[in-house]
């Protein structure tokens, strides 16, 4: 189920906390016009059929990490804010918001007139025992870093709540996108500590979102109805049933089958398996830069690879074009640093690395690697340049790259062995304990830059994330600055300057973003993609009235 | 033993996710994962004794005992038919190509239930969701019910359930065939050169009495010594043909919480599943008796 799960969560980290690029890569086809007359206003109507790879773990997605729960979660709740189309942060249940000077306090103002599903209606002691909730020792959320700044959240009045931070923290506002919980049902169980025992966690959720709760059934299906009462309006497409199909093969044969709306497909079904006219008609087609980005990475201890002529050396060998071409069939983005093109804090003013065999090779020979061995092998001080790439199973991807960076760097006289270890052997014996040469892996980007865990050199033991051992004091204050200012215009310098710093060291060679390539039934109009992918207004979707499929409901 | 693979469920949520991973340590704390194994293991004895299995790490924290409840009966029932469908065709072909050895009969049987065992579960699958599902549009392809099955009239209800359920079978079937087809021809073939074949033949019996009755009681030993040995496979569930037809029985289950590292789950399944093993042995044992008359339970009968 790993891979399952982790390609749940990649697919729905794109859909849900959304991602950037720039818009005119998105969106393939236009969804076909209609020539009947009225065919394009809103009707109300229909059942939209989504998949999902693995179950929902389950109903209160503050305590989950899959992309699964995250899914449904995010139709049943909603948070003080969330993101529009282009990323930028817009009001959800907070009609308002704003910081004081010192970047230390954050008031919202709160949505009048919402109610929870039940009829309760949403106040600002919902948003305080939300907080409360997620901070608890006994909650299982794996997000309590994100308010681990926060000195206290104080209700005034049903309509306004002041968040006090201890110093300002770059990820205080959208940290608030968070599902909000319903105090009045939920409280006792949170007192008690035993917030996964609620029936809210199983089988009666209640949340202020734009869908209610139906019915589920494990490990097969989740049903949700449009909610009347939401504060946008009801949605128009009236009923949403997920079915769980953990094979990504089915998943396509039921997409042929129409057998469901929706589906993640892959850079193979994408550019080869769908390209005929019946399936063109039922289907349009999307993609968007994903989330995440593939890297090749090296453990900065060794000191052949400590040497940053080497890296470089390796950035100019690997051809990233060629890579994507042949691992997902052209469908993503050559990766300059660890932030997705077109978001805020990427720039592309940074040194690249083209593919050059012939300038690697003088690298490495400045490096003091230019004699060879009968092997052909390149030496230095009698040993032969050989290290050993990790990655893991289950992730074709990456088992492909790792053989296409051995083919080229033997080029260069280096050899390369790959080693394909299940995920959490490949964690905890490997990552973890520092053992290893290079890895192929990625990392999630987030909506927000900071990326403090990853490159700081504070943080490098055992249990945290800076396992390649990557150390430069410049880096280090820019992520530090980046971190502590709230004005989005400081916040910029400090980023571009970090991501000129890691093109420079090349800590890991940046390889590439991949693309997310949803396909959506045709029938469903209203599909507005951008750089936040296609999901984010789900509610404005709608089946014109003589295309409507599923009228039982 | 189950912890002696890498990784804890705190651990794995999210490896690559910088915002999950540093609740790690409050998490395995608050699941009691701190406390040295052999403290893990006394506290998890103490309430099994009260069949209380404790409930799943993943966040529905539902109880073991649950989980394992609403999945079991789907599997049950998928292998049950399953194995029944397979006795009903294997037991006929074995005898056939018994008494009509290396007849054609024999050789196209024998070559089908050979291509059947080679055949690849999840390559015949696929193949047959192709054909059914996508291009004859004849039987549903994945899970157990249409999505809008609330709203199908009962009678469709009901049609709706078996047709999700015959691909799933005809896969399983297919390849288990060559098995039991393969025992019941040997061991019928042996029995029908012993002497009391020869003498019911001699006594003027008609063939099909011969063979339905004097043979095959005694040629069915072996297959029910066999059908035991497969009970424990009809409890957990095949991984493949669950995972492929999206029917969220056993196997899944099971798989599912050996990757997510979901220790009260694995360890309930295994207790369930062993337990169950062996009151189908049991099961098994008894059914001696009914086809060997040599072998009988209790009483002063015993020999």
């Amino acid at each position: 189920m790993t891979m399952a799960r982790l390609v749940a969560l990649g697919l729905v980290v794109t859909a849900l906390t959304a991602c950037a690029g720039d818009p005119d890569r998105t969106g393939e086809a236009p969804a076909p016009l209609l020539t009947s007359a009225g065919a394009d206003t809103p009707a109300y109507g229909d059942t939209y059929i989504d998949s999902l790879l693995g179950d929902i773990s389950s109903l209160i997605p503050t305590i989950t990490s899959d992309g699964s729960s995250h899914a449904v979660g995010g139709l049943l709740y909603s948070g003080l804010v969330r993101y529009d189309k282009n990323l930028a942060p817009e009001g959800d249940l907070a009609e308002s918001w704003a910081f004081s000077a010192d970047c230390r306090e954050l008031t919202f103002r709160l949505r009048p007139g919402v109610r929870w599903h039940d009829g309760q209606p949403f106040t600002a002691a919902d948003v305080v025992f939300t907080w409360q909730t997620i901070v608890d020792s006994r909650t299982p959320s794996p997000y309590k870093a994100d308010y681990l700044d926060v000195e206290r959240v104080v209700a005034e009045g049903p309509q306004t709540v002041h968040v006090y931070y201890r110093q300002p923290y770059a990820k205080a506002l959208t940290s608030w996108a968070t599902w909000m919980l319903p105090r009045h049902l939920l409280e006792p169980y949170v007192r008690e500590g035993r917030i996964r025992e609620a029936p809210q966690n199983w089988n009666a959720p209640v949340g202020t979102g734009p869908y209610r709760f139906v019915s589920r059934k494990a490990g097969e299906r989740i049903v949700v109805v449009a909610n009347p009462d939401y504060w946008e309006g009801r949605p128009n497409l009236s009923r949403v049933v997920y079915r769980v199909i953990p094979s990504q093969a089915t998943t396509f044969l039921e997409l042929k089958a129409k057998g469901v709306d929706s589906a993640a497909l892959t850079a193979l079904q994408y550019k080869r398996q769908t390209d005929y006219p019946a399936f063109a008609r039922a289907y349009t087609k999307f993609h968007y830069p994903s989330n995440a980005y593939t890297y090749l990475g090296f453990n900065l201890k060794d000191p052949r690879f400590a040497d940053r002529r080497v890296r470089q050396a390796f950035a100019h060998a690997i051809n990233k074009r060629e890579l994507i071409d042949g691992v997902i069939l052209g469908m993503g983005r050559e990766a300059t640093g660890p932030y997705k093109p077109g978001t805020w804090a990427y720039t592309d003013r940074v040194k690249t690395y083209p593919y050059d065999m012939e300038r690697a090779r003088q690298l490495l020979a400045e490096a003091g690697w230019s004699e060879r061995n009968a092997d052909g092998l390149l030496v230095k001080d009698g040993t032969p340049f050989t290290f050993e790439i990790l990655t893991n199973q289950g992730n074709d991807e990456r088992k492909k790259i790792a053989e296409i960076v051995q083919a080229q760097l033997r080029e260069l006289g280096i050899g390369v062995e790959i080693r394909i270890l299940e995920w959490a052997a490949l964690l905890k014996e490997h990552i973890r304990k520092r053992r290893f040469e290079a890895i192929v892996l990625g990392w999630g980007t987030g909506v927000d830059p900071d990326q403090f865990v990853i490159w700081h050199s504070s943080q490098m033991a055992p249990e945290q994330m800076n396992h390649i051992g990557y150390s430069n004091p410049e880096a280090d204050a820019a992520l530090v600055a980046g971190r502590t200012a709230c004005v989005q215009a400081e916040r910029v310098k400090h980023y571009h300057r970090l991501q000129q710093i890691l093109a420079e060291d090349q800590p890991i060679v940046f390889l590439y973003f991949r693309e997310a390539l949803p396909v959506v039934s045709s029938r469903i109009h209203g599909i507005d993609p951008g750089p936040n992918g296609i999901t984010f207004n789900f509610t404005k979707w709608f089946v014109p009235r003589q295309l409507q499929r599923y009228t039982a409901g | 033993m189950i912890h002696l693979a890498p990784g804890d469920p705190t651990e794995l949520a999210g490896a690559e996710d910088p915002g999950l991973q540093q609740s790690v340590e409050q998490m395995r704390k608050l699941y009691g994962l701190d406390q040295p194994l052999h403290v893990q293991y006394v506290r998890w004895l103490k309430r099994v004794v009260f069949l209380d299995f404790g409930r799943s790490f993943q966040p529905d924290g539902r109880p073991v005992l649950d989980k394992i409840r609403e999945r079991l009966p789907v599997t049950l029932l998928l292998n049950l038919v399953e194995m029944l469908i397979i006795l009903l065709i294997a037991i006929p072909i074995g005898v056939r190509s018994a008494t009509h050895q290396y007849s054609t009969f024999d050789k196209v049987t024998t070559l089908f239930v050979f291509v059947g065992f080679a055949t690849p579960d999840f390559w015949l699958a696929v193949l047959l969701q192709i054909l059914f599902g996508v291009h004859l549009g004849w039987l549903p392809m994945s899970q157990l019910r249409h999505p809008m099955w609330e709203y199908l009239p009962f009678w469709r209800q009901q049609w709706d359930f078996v047709s999700h359920l015959i691909l799933p079978i005809a896969v399983a079937t297919f390849g288990g065939l060559a098995g039991f087809s393969r025992y019941m021809r040997q061991s019928m073939l042996e029995v029908i050169r012993q002497d009391y074949i020869q003498s019911a033949r001699a006594k003027g019996l008609d063939e099909r009495k011969v063979i339905g009755k004097h043979a095959l009681r005694n040629a069915l030993m072996p297959i029910v010594t066999i059908l035991g040995l497969s009970l424990p496979g009809l409890i957990g569930g095949s991984v493949i043909v669950e995972t492929i037809f999206a029917i969220p029985g056993m196997g899944l289950l099971m798989v599912q919480s050996v990757f997510a590292r979901d220790y009260p789950v694995i360890m309930g399944n295994l207790v369930i599943v062993s337990s169950l093993t062996l009151v189908a042995n049991l099961i098994a044992d008894l059914t001696y008796s009914l086809v060997d008359p040599r072998i009988r339970v209790g009483r002063r009968g015993r020999r």
